[in-house]
């Protein structure tokens, strides 16, 4: 029974969790070819050790020594990079006032505030992104209502550049970074900023002395939940971007859909998971430490 | 109670008003009469007629609909095993190994997900449909639910477990009469993450997905791609409306039942 119930689920994801990784990196390792599926060498178990080996042998590394020499990887990979650091940086910097208000509201409105922040992210995320295109488009209410009170004579271009991204990228995972902030900010003891202004600290001096290094666990919690997941984002950039916003899950859809070349494909989407590897496992690590902390 | 700062008021104000406009402006200009999306030209509810005649689009939806309801029953048995092995099972081997294939689907990019499932079919030989959806969507969202059961299985008082064990029930029967009622609303808020989950999903879904079967998202996809339509307005608000009204009711039924479940649990501690 206990065996069982381990076993079922154990199974189920190592099939199609971890032997897909597998496949994908030994597709990474092949060769591209006219063929289906299209790559060489495919592995025939049946035509005994000769050809097992004859596999193994034709597996290189030539996929990724291609992913260094054209330039149009490495610079999607800092790219993306680039544009998840600084959405993450602009998410914080909307979402801190957000989560701090709500910290402050009066107890009976929290419940209500707490809800209104959730269930953005219960609608489609496909659609919210998709909500910004009326609205940043040349001839879209953003620029209609900046044209009639007069702050622009000529429509802004947005849509389809990086500003519209950094937009989409904030929009739609803001809640993530508010609702760990804002935990973290509920716990604060009131008082504690009582008595550092009554000690004579300003208002100001008191927020930056206590306020943000005692949210500072929620600071880092919904970082990381920002960053990680905008680094391999592909909807935002494929409908907000332009054909100049690079990012390293475009690309790989590409690479895959338009181009086939699916062992480039593959080699692709493992660099990034070793990319991701670095702040998935210090995210991790914060949340341990978190953990003991509160025991 | 201090009164609310006019900073705090105005960053709540405005950081709702972020959150809502482009939802809002969308619902509206669904009912506009225009085909030209952005330029009011009266009230209208053609888009939604128009909609409603489109079969691509119900079609879509119905496979919509399947997948996720097959993905999430079939993700909430899983995942809730998973969590119960998580919390109770203790040391066995291979432990760490599968806390990481817990955790890891949900960091992952969907593109690489998507990507990977597609090739293991592919290597397999299998046609891709609904089926192989649902096997995609079952494996990332099982995990979600495993994480939203194991901790309510993590906060709730095993000893009441182990009463009925000592009672002379089976751990089957203890399980289910003990148990899976004290988890059971983690259980339902598990399934309908899932289900929400699989709803969305257009990446994981474009990879595994063939030509027999295409999701909602995947049409709104190929539509909203050449640019803003009438028509999607009008669906996207149908989704926002029940999504709404859903987690609305869920919220309010899951707050009563916390409630009394709180209530009971106090009860039998008087008594005890």
């Amino acid at each position: 029974m206990r065996r069982l119930l381990i076993v079922i689920p154990y199974v189920w994801l190592l099939a199609l969790f971890i032997v897909p990784f597998l496949i994908v990196f030994k597709i990474s390792l092949s060769d591209t070819a006219i063929a289906i599926p299209p790559y060489t060498p495919t592995l025939d178990v049946s035509a005994g050790f000769g050809a097992i080996r004859d596999f193994f042998l034709e597996l290189d590394w030539e996929n990724y020594i291609w992913l260094t020499e054209d330039d149009l990887y490495w610079k999607a990979y800092l790219s993306s990079l680039k544009i998840a650091l600084i959405s993450t940086f602009l998410t914080l910097l909307v979402g801190y006032p957000i989560a701090y208000g709500m910290a402050r509201a009066p107890e009976e409105w929290r419940a209500m505030l707490f809800m209104l922040v959730i269930l953005p992210f219960w609608t489609s995320f496909l659609i919210r992104v998709y909500s910004w295109m009326g609205i940043l488009s040349q001839e879209g209410y953003l620029n209609q209502f900046l044209l009639s009170i007069g702050v622009i004579s000529e429509p802004l271009v947005i849509l389809n550049t990086n500003i519209a991204v950094y937009i989409g990228i904030v929009y739609t995972y803001l809640p993530f970074m508010i609702l760990p902030i804002y935990a973290a900010l509920e716990k604060l003891d009131i008082s504690l900023l009582e008595a550092a202004e009554d000690l004579g600290c300003s208002r100001f001096s008191a927020f930056w002395l206590i306020t943000v290094p005692l949210s500072k666990q929620g600071i880092i919690a919904g970082s990381f939940l920002v960053f990680i997941p905008t680094i391999g984002e592909f909807v935002i950039p494929s409908l907000l971007g332009g054909s100049r916003t690079l990012m390293i899950g475009k690309v790989l859809w590409e690479e895959f859909f338009s181009n086939r070349d699916w062992p480039v494909a593959s080699a692709v989407a493992v660099v990034l998971l070793l990319i991701l590897i670095i702040p998935i496992v210090l995210f991790q690590r914060n949340e341990q430490k978190q953990r003991e902390a509160g025991k | 109670m201090r009164q609310m700062s006019w900073f705090n008021v105005t960053s709540l104000t405005l950081g709702f008003a972020f959150l809502y406009l482009p939802m809002l402006i969308l619902m509206i200009f669904s009912f506009n009469e225009s085909k030209l999306v952005t330029v009011w030209a009266g009230f209208s509810t053609k888009w939604y007629v128009e909609l409603i005649n489109n079969r691509a689009f119900l079609d879509a939806a119905w496979v919509t609909l399947k997948v996720a309801f097959i993905s999430s029953t079939l993700a909430t048995v899983l995942g809730t095993m998973a969590a119960i092995v998580m919390v109770r099972a203790g040391r066995f081997r291979g432990r760490t190994l599968f806390s990481g294939m817990i955790y890891a689907p949900m960091v992952m990019p969907e593109v690489i997900t998507g990507l990977s499932l597609l090739l293991l079919f592919i290597s397999l030989g299998m046609d891709r449909g609904v089926f192989t959806i649902v096997l995609a969507h079952t494996t990332f969202s099982m995990c979600y639910v495993s994480v939203v059961v194991s901790s309510r299985l993590v906060s709730f008082d095993q000893s009441l477990e182990e009463a009925a064990l000592d009672l002379g029930s089976t751990p089957f029967e203890a399980f289910r009469l003990v148990t899976l009622p004290i988890i059971a609303p983690s259980v339902v808020s598990g399934w309908l993450l899932a289900f929400t989950l699989s709803l969305d999903d257009l990446v994981i879904a474009s990879f595994t997905s063939g030509p027999s079967a295409t999701t909602l998202p995947m049409k709104i996809w190929s539509s909203v791609r050449l640019g803003v339509s009438p028509e999607i307005n009008a669906l996207s608000t149908i989704m926002i409306l029940v999504v709404a009204v859903g987690v609305v009711t869920a919220s309010l039924i899951n707050k009563r039942n916390v409630l009394r479940q709180r209530r009971e649990e106090a009860a039998a501690a008087k008594l005890a």
